[in-house]
């Protein structure tokens, strides 16, 4: 069974979420790491950067949660191949610290967004979405004030020509929509993965619907898409 | 354990030091930076006859010090000197009550399996009308503080709001900043807000109301305290540093009306950090997990003052308090300053003597500041210095409400223009506008309207507790209770307050329990913010008087004990008052989430049932207000024994699985109704409705109370209607669930997807 580390930096509040989802859900093993460690446990086989306002987000975000003791670890970890998912404010956080490319401007409404959104699942072939299909649909909720993904034209057209893009906004049917787009992201970028493969970050959070009584738990494949890899790779 | 011992031995020390050189640098001499008449009494808020009575209880003149914790202990916010004689008539303890209401931060309502719900209403209206965005911020910081004081983890937020009509640049400016304060503070913080009302009035032009309530969840074994038990015990500032923010929030800015000067007084409003609020808790709900907590109590209005003397009062206690140690983030701030700033996400903890190493190392992991600013002494006086020199030497009882702050009971007299409203003839009113325009008009106006554009600004699911909000009120599971779950809202439809005090706040609390009951909860307990004018108009007190007598009938006939909340008097300009607002926050037990119920219709063929009596009656309705402009006539009746026996039928329906769906019946009355069940129903699913050939206005926008329209599979019908009988409830039939159109006989026939385009459309468009 793997083992999935969940970040908490201070501000941090989608940690417990992640945790619930990882474990409970998804039935794997869940630990927290705190930010002042300066160590990553040798068994931790994914590190969760969980959602929130880490250090208050009153600068940029993600922004100093990047000088964080366990960033340096975690850049390591990630050096070394290790697994890293980042959500909402993980994944502003691995674009500040350098793992990801591009940033996430503020949401072209200039408000925060809370609302379910549909992702087409573009590439299939990763670590975090080996039990996608191709194209598949899933609906999961958006949180955030800054999602609206850019990056200059060069890093866009690599992105899209190395099928780095795994999440792309879309409407019901699939289809990659100006109005399925919540926050103004550059082609409606939802989610990226690093040149490794190893790296993803996305701002939807899947770890919201990881559980039925919720009313929805398309979430929960992002998660067993990662046990069921890492399982195979041990 | 010799090292143990050691530790505690110096720990002792420096605690018996700490107390050793409060005494002996103090000089007993007391000092004030200005002396002290009646005219600086009135300053600070205080009438002749209170500051005489101040004197009496020192037996000299106070200090300036002193007399401002006097003003600020003394004011409305802080004392209820004008309402606690009446709230003291509301049920208060009992049932599932924990404790009692108004003795601790927050209620707290025993849920079995040895867990407790913590859960209060606050007002922070004023503020919010001169500095909307961080004066619901910090409204939304300060109800959550109570929450976790408790040692209870917020786990659902709601928002009561009530704006002047949105026609009006103001208006929209104090909507935007107070969503978006709301948003800032709840989302950062980390507690979903997943409830709540908007409203626009005119009377709330001038003078918003901003009610905020939130809801938490501890162990019963775990609860906090603000009461101190230990003598000797160290008191300690947890949180935020201390500044000038906020000085006279409680006692000039939030007891008084709003005038020309209330523009002058956006520096008391206090500014908020919610990820400063956000370590506080982690560290507050661990240092009550670890039990090195005697007592704790959050520093919202009248911050040091009110905190030091609340927590010593009830059992007697006094403390010595060195305002030097206090940290501040300004320089030369006077002991005055200090007492009363409302410097925001600062807690007063009073920790067990000889564990504070404990709770030092629990603040230093979530770097969150705790310095120790003085001792629990056992003789009930508070006895405050700055710079060596003896500010405060003065009773802590006296100063307390339960204690000796000042009660009063004013004149009251039944209001003006009651005469005319009651007279008023609705049925005399002519109109040459269609009922399809005027549905149109209703379902339209911006308080029936969609509020997406607001609730969207607020994360509604951190925590993945929140099981759905698309019903009447919002359903949240309990995690630590498999299974179980429970409902929460907030209510009040303040147009019938106005028109009939006792009527309208039975129905506001009745209406809250009614919309717990469509989710599939049984009502437990309420919180209530009670918005009202001038306390000292006859008139005004009256209105509050009476809607707190039908507050009492309502909630004891439905077994919801009050639990606490908030006054908030002076309400009103030279040019307005507000309608009498008592809100309602109301919460809901659900045993079994696999029985609970939304609002919208679910399958095609499904049978449409009125549940409950057919009155018609339209006074203080949305059809009188949008299609005549008035807002006058009697208040629809409220029969509680009939509210209660609907309120069983509809519960037996939703656990007995005879529904699939249910919705209030409320503003804009069964033409709205059925078309929000149309509207929020999930595959397009519209109605065909048969009213008869004697359709009214009446019927269709009439808001009579006690009704709920439900959806149900046509093999049901006979259980429904005997379910309905037994209970002596009416049940009519008012037509099926269709696919695609929302059509009433006679009245209207059109596109659900274009009546939702339209009834999503109306906020984004005005907001744009």
């Amino acid at each position: 069974m793997i083992k999935y580390g969940i970040v908490v930096f201070p501000g941090s509040n989608c940690d417990h979420d992640a945790f619930v989802a990882t474990s409970v859900n998804s039935g794997a093993n869940a630990k927290y790491l705190w930010h002042k460690d300066t160590h990553i446990p040798s068994d931790i086989d994914c590190i969760v950067l969980p959602g929130g306002f880490s250090y208050g987000d009153y600068l940029r975000c993600g922004a100093i949660a990047r000088f964080s003791p366990i960033m340096k670890e975690v850049i390591k970890f990630a050096d070394k191949g290790g697994y890293i998912i980042g959500i909402c404010n993980g994944f502003q956080i691995l674009c500040e610290a350098g793992l990801l490319p591009g940033t996430l401007l503020r949401n072209d409404s200039l408000t925060f967004k809370c609302k379910d959104i549909n992702l087409k699942t573009l590439n299939n072939s990763t670590t975090f979405t080996s039990l996608l299909k191709k194209d598949e649909v899933i609906t999961i909720p958006i949180a955030h004030g800054e999602g609206n993904y850019f990056a200059d034209n060069n890093t866009i057209e690599e992105l899209e020509n190395e099928n780095r893009i795994i999440f792309k906004y879309c409407d019901d049917n699939g289809n990659i929509t100006r109005e399925s787009n919540p926050n103004g992201s550059l082609n409606n970028i939802a989610g990226i993965i690093n040149k490794n493969g190893n790296v993803l970050g996305m701002m939807p959070h899947p770890e919201r619907y990881c559980d039925l009584i919720l009313g929805n738990n398309d979430g929960l494949k992002v998660f067993q898409s990662i046990n069921s890899s890492l399982n195979k790779n041990n | 354990m010799l090292i143990i011992t050691i530790k505690t031995l110096i720990l002792l020390l420096i605690i018996f030091s700490i107390n050793y050189i409060f005494y002996m640098k103090v000089s007993k001499e007391l000092f004030s930076e200005i002396e002290v008449s009646v005219e600086t009494a009135k300053e600070v808020g205080l009438t002749e006859e209170e500051y005489k009575k101040v004197c009496e209880i020192l037996g000299r003149v106070p200090t300036y010090t002193e007399l401002g914790v006097f003003g600020v202990m003394w004011s409305e916010h802080c004392s209820y000197k004008n309402s606690i004689l009446q709230l003291k008539t509301l049920p208060r303890s009992g049932g599932r009550l924990l404790v009692d209401a108004g003795a601790e931060n927050a209620g707290l309502i025993d849920i079995g399996g040895g867990y407790a719900i913590a859960f209060k209403i606050e007002s922070h209206n004023h503020p919010s009308a001169i500095e909307p965005f961080q004066g619901a911020a910090t409204g939304v910081g300060g109800i959550l503080r109570d929450i976790f004081s408790m040692g209870a983890r917020p786990i659902a937020s709601l928002d009561s709001l009530r704006f002047g009509e949105l026609n009006s640049e103001r208006t929209k400016f104090l909507l935007r900043g107070v969503v978006e304060g709301i948003g800032h503070y709840g989302n950062s913080f980390g507690v979903p807000t997943v409830a709540g009302e908007v409203y626009f009035e005119d009377c709330y032009f001038d003078n918003p109301l901003i009610n905020a309530m939130a809801v938490g969840i501890v162990r019963t074994d775990k609860t906090a305290s603000a009461r101190i038990t230990g003598v000797g015990n160290p008191v300690f500032i947890v949180g935020s540093s201390t500044g000038r923010d906020g000085i006279h929030g409680a006692s000039l800015l939030a007891s008084r009306e709003f005038d020309d000067e209330s523009e002058n007084m956006r520096p008391t409003v206090q500014v908020g950090d919610p990820f400063s609020e956000k370590l506080l808790l982690e560290a507050t709900l661990e240092l009550i997990e670890a039990g090195v907590v005697d007592a704790v109590q959050d520093m919202g209005a009248a911050g040091i003052s009110c905190s030091t003397s609340e927590m010593s009062a009830p059992n007697g206690m006094g403390m010595l308090v060195d305002l030097d140690k206090v940290p501040m983030r300004e320089l030369n701030m006077t002991p005055y300053e200090i007492m009363l700033s409302e410097s925001q996400e600062r807690m007063l903890f009073v920790i067990k003597k000889g564990l504070e190493a404990k709770a030092k190392e629990i603040c230093d992991k979530w770097d969150v500041p705790m310095t120790q600013i003085g001792v629990v002494t056992d003789d009930g006086i508070l006895r405050i210095s700055r710079h060596g020199k003896l500010v405060c030497e003065m009773p802590a009882e006296p100063l307390v409400l339960g204690g000796g702050a000042p009660q009063y009971v004013r004149e009251a007299k039944e209001p003006e223009y009651l005469k005319e409203t009651r007279k008023y003839d609705i049925s005399k009113l002519k109109t040459d506008l269609s009922y399809e325009e005027a549905f149109w008009k209703i379902i339209k106006s911006p308080a029936v309207a969609s509020k997406r554009w607001v609730f969207e600004q607020y994360d509604s699911q951190v925590r993945t507790n929140t099981v759905n909000i698309k019903g009447d009120a919002a359903v949240m599971r309990i995690k630590e209770l498999p299974g179980k779950g429970f409902a929460t809202c907030t209510d009040c439809a303040s147009r019938f307050v106005y028109l009939n005090p006792y009527m309208g706040a039975m129905a506001a609390v009745a209406e809250a329990a009614r919309n717990v009951v469509c989710v599939g909860a049984e009502p437990v307990a309420i919180t209530n913010c009670l918005n009202f004018g001038n306390p000292y108009d006859p008139e005004v007190y009256w209105t509050f008087k009476e809607a707190i007598r039908g507050m009492g009938d309502a909630c004891r006939a439905l077994n919801t004990p009050v639990t606490g909340g908030n006054v908030s008097f002076h309400n009103e300009s030279k040019n307005r008052a507000i309608f009498p607002t008592p809100t309602i926050g109301m919460l809901g037990l659900i045993d079994d989430l696999e029985k609970i119920m939304s609002c919208g219709f679910k399958n095609e063929g499904d049978v449409i049932y009125l549940i409950g009596n057919d009155r018609e009656e339209l006074g203080g309705s949305e059809w009188l207000k949008q299609i005549h402009g008035l807002v006058t006539g009697e208040a629809p009746l409220l029969d509680i024994d009939e509210e209660i026996r609907l309120q069983k039928v509809i519960l037996t329906a939703i656990r007995e699985k005879l529904v699939n769906s249910a919705h209030d019946c409320s503003e804009g009355g069964l033409a709205v109704c059925i078309a929000e069940k149309a509207i929020y129903s999930s595959n397009n699913l519209g109605a065909e409705i048969e009213l008869g050939n004697n359709i009214t206005i009446g019927k269709l926008f009439g808001e009579s109370h006690s009704r709920v329209v439900v959806s149900s599979s046509a093999n049901k019908e006979h259980k429904i209607q005997q379910l309905c009988k037994e209970n002596n409830i009416a049940c009519i039939k008012l037509g099926k669930v269709t696919k695609d159109k929302f059509d009433i006989k006679g009245v209207i026939s059109v596109d659900v997807e274009k009546l939702r385009e339209e009834y999503e459309g109306v906020l984004v468009g005005m907001m744009k």
